[in-house]
């Protein structure tokens, strides 16, 4: 520890803390456009200069570390005049239009401009030249609002472990991008969107899907159904000036219907049969393993996060297996509502719309895959992210925030907290134990408030054990046996747990979520996402949770009913047929 | 079969041989911090330019993307990416050599082989490439070509210059000028 002066305010700070950490202690914000909190700072955007007492040139604030008695200003003439320039510099050659900008209002450069007291650009010269990227289903590049800041290629190579861009060229030149400005579609990208999220401008966007959405719910022959994922409701909020981690599950519903969706259900609804599915598939391996002696594959990997799913494809192909085969709640809603529900209110399947709200860009690629049909059309048609979503609704006038509480519909509408809780790292998990134990020992999972706090958190990578005793009837072979989990979040801890497990780490079930933190910070949710606005949405998800009488998925009376008019029992034919998929492996 | 010439030795090379001679290559940087830029340099220099298979073998045995392999390639004049005449003219256009004429040498090479920047002639004799500052601004305007540098150049001394290196038979070798 020590002294160092920020604006002549005493702050004391540990060895190796930037600028940028010394001046928020002492309560001074510095812009800055390429910053990310706990990644190694670029220096790339040169918006956090300050002046340092003895050094010959300004400072950037978010690479320099703070030395013993350093003596920091932030404010000085010269500190405006310099950020000044640097921003009228980015203005000048940056290739968007904000009135018509989706960014627009939402956008870091267009908020600094204006904090920064910008009329007027001086300079006037070349602008980046534009070159559009919509090959992949999910996500739209537009070098031209490119502002070089490298986040995304922060985010892609040290968060994901994937590198699908860096910079590429140089200079003016510079282009951030795939190998040799090739299209994302031609090299490894899972689509996770994380890069859209951290984009302080419009560069890197989700492919929208509202026109879409507003062309099916103007047509009077479709049926529009909508399913709103588990981690909407806990952000959606945001985007009508809600704190982050305001919960609007019954205006999100309001607003649904207001906006004319013809029915609004609920992928809980799809999480809690993905529990059925999936913690019978895992006792069916265990059982094959323990009991049949034979081969299974496990440690058994979630299956929910597209992301994750096409990571698998493309840099661990052998371990294909060791998904579950469960599809995502989000197209076994869409597979059930184009069979189970068209034949409930005696629709044809060609005539209904399945349209999702997600908190992930991944999901856009999911719906298009191949193989996903199994209803015999496009399981999901659209998939809005939350961002979208809030779009729609201010298009459409409704006032959000002053919208009354509503019900989701029946009878894919109803869910339990354990449902709830897929919107964050940890909670298929748990949602999946406090199944899995219930059944096994016929007792609830013995932990305070159902939850297992070793396994939630932000931590990256998270493991727990938890010993089977009191076992019944058939389940007597887990008898004594220690199953051990592990949770992690986001790409690079993915990789590090397989790589954990292929050096003989032993582990029987393991949670992967793509972004970090879970979907409740995925591609699609508003921005800016830190680790404080990741906590605030999953304290609101666990309170939504511990707010249902109904806290395990087994107990959901709706789950019970499509077993029993429709389902049969977990692993059966129709949702062999419905529910459960396979997987390609894939090149590098 | 495309073959390539290896500019140590003269030989042709299949891409399988490039390959193999990579991994040679490849073999003394194992674990080694900071040996991607090492690694291409060498690679260039024995092959002439960094192919896509070669670049992809590096990206692969050095464990980077292949995005990051083809951003320093695409940053460094010196890397490039499509085969190269037997003799690299590199004309420096850095502040000196640039104020004391490097433009108007430029051009006049530029004609004087119908290339541009970049290009290679049809008789894969000369490669074109600019060049920002060799460190022999004291002897501004001045060219190279493969390791030689020509100082003082002038625009109607380009012809003579390239002359000598049309009538030698053999590849780039250190030679008094």
């Amino acid at each position: 520890m020590f002294c160092a002066y920020v604006n002549n305010i005493k702050v004391e700070v540990t060895e190796g803390s930037t600028i940028l950490q010394a001046a928020a202690q002492a309560g001074f914000k510095i812009p800055t456009l390429c910053y990310l909190e706990d990644k190694t700072p670029q220096g790339a955007c040169r918006v956090c200069m300050v002046e340092v007492e003895g050094a010959r040139t300004l400072m950037a604030a978010c690479c320099t570390p703070v030395t013993a008695n350093m003596k920091i200003l932030t404010n000085t003439r010269r500190v405006r005049e310099a950020r000044r320039n640097v921003v009228e510099l980015l203005l000048s050659e940056h290739k968007g239009d904000c009135k018509t900008c989706t960014r627009n209002d939402d956008c870091e450069l267009q908020e600094l401009a204006r904090a920064l007291g910008i009329d007027n650009v001086r300079f006037q010269g070349e602008t980046t030249a534009q070159k559009l990227d919509n090959t992949t289903p999910a996500l739209t590049r537009d070098s031209g609002k490119c502002i070089k800041c490298r986040r995304c290629v922060t985010v892609c190579n040290e968060v994901q472990s994937i590198g699908s861009i860096f910079p590429q060229s140089r200079g003016f030149k510079t282009t951030i991008g795939p190998a040799f400005d090739t299209m994302l579609d031609d090299v490894v990208c899972v689509q996770c969107g994380q890069c859209a999220a951290v984009c302080p401008v419009a560069a890197i966007t989700e492919n929208s899907h509202i026109d879409g959405i507003w062309k099916a719910l103007d047509n009077p022959e479709k049926f529009v159904v909508v399913q709103t994922a588990p981690a909407i409701r806990a952000a959606l909020g945001e985007c009508f000036n809600n704190e982050p981690g305001t919960l609007v599950t019954g205006k999100m519903v309001a607003a649904l219907r207001q906006l004319g969706f013809d029915a609004v259900f609920d992928t809980n609804f799809t999480a809690d049969l993905t529990i059925m599915e999936e913690g019978t598939e895992l006792l069916m391996r265990l059982k094959k393993s323990l009991v049949e002696k034979q081969l299974a594959p496990l440690p058994m990997f979630t299956s929910c996060c597209p992301g994750w799913v096409r990571f698998a494809e493309h840099y661990y192909p052998d371990f294909l297996p060791n998904l579950s085969t469960c599809k995502s709640p989000q197209q076994m809603f869409g597979a059930l509502a184009k069979t189970y529900y068209a034949a409930k209110i005696g629709k044809k399947m060609e005539d209904i719309t399945v349209v999702s709200i997600m908190p992930c860009t991944a999901k856009k690629y999911e719906l298009q895959r191949p193989e996903m049909n199994s209803s015999g059309l496009r399981d999901v048609d659209y998939v809005l992210t939350t961002r979208e979503l809030g779009r729609m609704i201010r298009q459409s006038g409704i006032e959000f925030n002053a919208l009354p509480d509503d019900k989701t519909d029946s009878p894919m509408g109803r869910s339990s907290g354990a449902a709830d809780i897929f919107a964050n790292t940890g909670g298929v998990m748990e949602a999946a134990l406090r199944t899995v134990y219930e059944i096994v020992t016929g007792r609830e999972l013995p932990v305070k408030k159902l939850h297992l706090d070793p396994i939630a958190g932000l931590n990256g990578i998270k493991h727990a054990s938890l010993k089977i005793e009191g076992t019944v009837g058939e389940w007597n072979f887990l008898e004594g046996i220690e199953v051990k989990v592990a949770v992690v979040h986001s790409l690079g801890n993915a990789r590090k747990v397989i790589e954990a497990v292929k050096n003989g780490q032993v582990f029987h079930f393991i949670e992967v979520m793509a972004c970090p933190g879970g979907c409740i910070s995925g591609g699609g949710q508003p921005r800016f996402t830190n680790d404080k606005i990741r906590q605030k949405r999953i304290n609101a998800i666990y309170k939504e949770d511990e707010g249902k009488q109904l806290r395990k998925s087994h107990e959901n009376p709706e789950i019970q009913q499509i077993y029993k008019e429709f389902l049969v029992k977990p692993l059966g034919k129709k949702s062999h047929k419905l529910l459960h998929t396979h997987y390609t492996a894939r090149n590098m | 079969m495309h073959r390539t010439q290896c500019r140590e030795c003269r030989e042709h090379l299949s891409e399988k041989e490039m390959l193999s001679r990579l991994d040679d290559i490849l073999a003394g940087y194992k674990n080694v911090d900071g040996a991607t830029i090492p690694v291409l340099q060498t690679a260039q220099n024995m092959f002439g330019y960094l192919s896509k298979p070669v670049m992809k073998e590096i990206s692969r045995k050095l464990n980077k993307p292949y995005s990051e392999i083809a951003g320093i390639v695409s940053f460094y004049s010196f890397f490039s990416t499509v085969p190269r005449g037997k003799h690299l003219v590199r004309v420096c256009l850095g502040t000196a050599c640039y104020v004391r004429g490097g433009k108007r040498i430029l051009e006049a090479i530029k004609k004087e082989l119908g290339i541009d920047v970049g290009q290679t002639t049809e008789d894969r004799l000369f490669s074109l490439d600019i060049g920002r500052c060799f460190g022999a601004c004291g002897m501004a305007p001045v060219i190279m070509v493969n390791d030689t540098v020509h100082q003082r150049c002038k625009a109607v001394k380009v012809a003579e210059i390239l002359d000598h290196y049309r009538n030698k038979k053999s590849g780039p070798e250190k030679e008094q000028v």
